[in-house]
């Protein structure tokens, strides 16, 4: 949950960036990371393989400036997608103010996404948290490939009763890169007022 | 679901002023805490030459993973951890099992003294981070400033900063 500093006037909340490996979580936080004023961001920490493959998480600070006195500041996340690291997506998701789910549109990965998902639900009630009760948004990436789910049928299994708001993405070109963002850092804001 | 930590006036003050009486008493370098979500709370000391955001969100993260391999080998917890580099050390202790005091320092110190500082310390903060935490739940505490006016000019200012 976002830590709010009333002496030293500060706002912190924690965007986690969720879904199966190689969906382009990274890739989006890097896509945010290289088109931000330097002033507002903080440095891109990865702790990656040698691969380039995210090992813990990715992390980047960004600072919104001061509003109504407070600094206020997300804190950027993502999660090792690759099965194996299910312990860490875990500890991730200690404090999470918002996700944004990053799926891979393409047709052959349409069964990580949902075992990502459900993953997901898994891990939010070991810290008593469920989907209903922190900000989501869905992320459809990769729609530029040539072999794709359609959105309908990606909203049929993932949000089949339109609670979350989406976007379709390609994000090494940042298409859909800012807009998710900014609808999930709203969500959080919103969440806290 | 744990709340989320909000910080008042009073509380601040008594906090700073035990990591300030640690770094003195210890001649460390700096003192930090943080919270086990990787968020900074405050530091004391020389920040300039450090990323304390970055240091923060590392500290939590390595405190975490440890937390893991301890649980592994059947401990509830691993509630110090220490690490010696060639010139600075780093020495972290655990807070009221949320919150984690880190301490920097050089050969102008020792780590029998920064230990027997530390364990001071923290049982100070652990009193006043239990009290905190007691507000907090009791739902003392007043979010006047963080209101919808708040959420409106947030959300402006995230149009104008990601484009919009």
């Amino acid at each position: 949950m976002a830590l709010i500093n009333y002496a030293s006037r500060e706002i912190n909340s924690k965007i986690v960036f969720y879904g199966p490996g190689l969906g382009g979580k990274t890739t989006n936080i890097k896509y945010v990371y290289a088109k931000l004023n330097p002033s507002i961001k903080g440095r891109l920490i990865s702790l990656a393989t040698e691969l380039d493959r995210t090992l813990f998480f990715d992390f980047l600070p960004v600072d919104l400036g001061t509003i109504k006195g407070f600094n206020t500041r997300f804190h950027l996340y993502t999660v090792p997608g690759q099965v194996f690291y299910n312990a860490s997506r875990k500890l991730i998701l200690k404090g999470v103010d918002g996700i944004v789910f990053v799926a891979d549109s393409q047709i052959e990965r349409f069964d990580e996404n949902l075992e990502s998902f459900d993953n997901l639900q898994e891990n939010l009630k070991a810290h008593n948290l469920s989907l209903g009760k922190v900000p989501m948004v869905l992320q459809y990436n990769k729609r530029d490939l040539p072999n794709i789910t359609s959105v309908e049928e990606l909203q049929n299994i993932l949000n089949p009763r339109n609670e979350y708001r989406y976007f379709e993405a390609v994000a090494p070109q940042g298409i859909g890169v800012f807009e998710t963002l900014k609808e999930i850092c709203k969500q959080v804001l919103k969440a806290l007022a | 679901m744990q709340e989320g930590i909000n910080i008042f006036e009073q509380d601040f003050w008594s906090i700073n002023d035990a990591i300030n009486r640690l770094l003195q008493g210890t001649h460390a370098k700096i003192v930090l805490l943080i919270d086990r979500e990787g968020q900074m709370i405050t530091s004391t000391g020389d920040t300039s030459r450090i990323d304390t955001s970055s240091f923060a969100t590392l500290s939590a993260a390595d405190f975490a993973a440890t937390s893991q391999l301890a649980s592994l080998i059947g401990e509830r917890e691993f509630s110090t951890l220490f690490h010696q580099g060639e010139k600075e050390n780093l020495y972290v202790s655990l807070v009221a099992n949320r919150i984690i005091l880190a301490v920097i320092f050089d050969n102008r110190t020792t780590l029998g003294l920064v230990r027997v500082k530390t364990r001071t310390t923290v049982a100070e903060l652990e009193k006043t981070f239990r009290m905190l935490f007691s507000k907090v739940q009791q739902g003392a505490v007043a979010r006047k400033e963080i209101d919808a006016d708040f959420g409106r000019i947030a959300e402006k200012e995230i149009d104008r900063l990601f484009g919009g």
